[in-house]
């Protein structure tokens, strides 16, 4: 029952969240003026769409993310097992972060974590 | 029906109709956030069939990283609602009539597998996707795989310094 119990949790916090904005969206009287959607009384206004092309950068650091994210998924069932399997769990998991740290100097020798 | 039922089949619904949501919206965007939707909904069967870790795993990498890559992507196509071009008519009947085929021969398939008829998953049972049992195989029995999973991030990391520092 436990993972019943975990998903009406979910779903409860769903709709508490989902009430508030639905409740207020009901009973605020909103103002449909262009004007509001204005910079008011700072800032310059804004002139062409803000869909520009990205930098290529995002993507590089967002992949880099991506592959450090992975390897730390594999650290949680390691982090479980590691006092049952003992020394051979440690010795693995130096090999796997070693390569990777490879990768990562690698990286930083590149110059690829500099901004721009 | 047990309460296990009813939220396999509201995951279900919410499933299907975020993934036709994903195909409908206009924004690309709307799409993503759509996707992510779809994600929570699958990661809610994983709870269901006793898969806690893979659910998280996919909330973390999936709805987290892959969506963040996603939407990079759709911030460096730069599709702008003026530039973007218009599909041609045929263009779209193609697709519907390929579309639509795949989709008679998935049904047909599902349809002459009549072994499967009449089963349904076995919702809350096993423990194969417990995370103590996923570790115990993966540092006893697959070691060697995951160790060359190490090697293939790092050509990975190093396919993409390459390609993303050229500019």
């Amino acid at each position: 029952m436990g993972s019943v119990s975990l998903i009406i949790l979910t779903i409860a916090a769903i709709v508490f969240s989902a009430g508030g904005i639905l409740v207020s969206k009901i009973f605020v009287k909103g103002s449909k003026n262009p004007r509001k959607g204005q910079p008011y009384e700072c800032g310059i206004p804004t002139e062409t769409s803000p869909w520009k092309q990205f930098h290529v950068g995002y993507y590089l650091f967002a992949l880099l993310f991506l592959i450090f994210d992975v390897e730390i998924i594999f650290l949680y069932p390691w982090a479980v097992v590691v006092k049952k399997v003992g020394m051979m769990a440690l010795v693995e998991i130096s090999i796997f972060l070693f390569i990777l740290f490879m990768g990562f100097l690698y990286a930083h020798k590149e110059g690829a974590l500099k901004w721009m | 029906m047990s309460i296990t039922v009813v939220l396999f089949w509201f995951l279900t619904a919410l499933a299907l109709l975020s993934a036709i949501m994903v195909l409908l919206s206009k924004n690309p965007v709307h799409s993503v956030l759509w996707l992510i939707v779809v994600f929570f909904a699958i990661s809610g069967h994983y709870i269901l069939l006793n898969a806690q870790f893979l659910a998280i795993v996919n909330l973390i990498v999936y709805a987290g990283a892959i969506m963040v890559l996603f939407l990079f992507v759709i911030m460096l196509m730069n599709l702008n609602a003026e530039t973007e071009p218009q599909k041609n008519t045929w263009l779209k009947l193609a697709g519907a009539i390929s579309g639509g085929s795949l989709l008679l021969i998935l049904v047909s398939v599902i349809r002459s597998a009549t072994d499967m008829t009449g089963r349904t998953a076995q919702v809350g049972e096993g423990n194969i996707g417990l995370i103590s049992n996923l570790g115990k195989a993966l540092f006893s029995e697959y070691v060697v795989p995951f160790e060359i999973s190490s090697v293939l991030f790092l050509s990975a990391m190093v396919g993409a310094v390459v390609i993303g520092k050229k500019d």
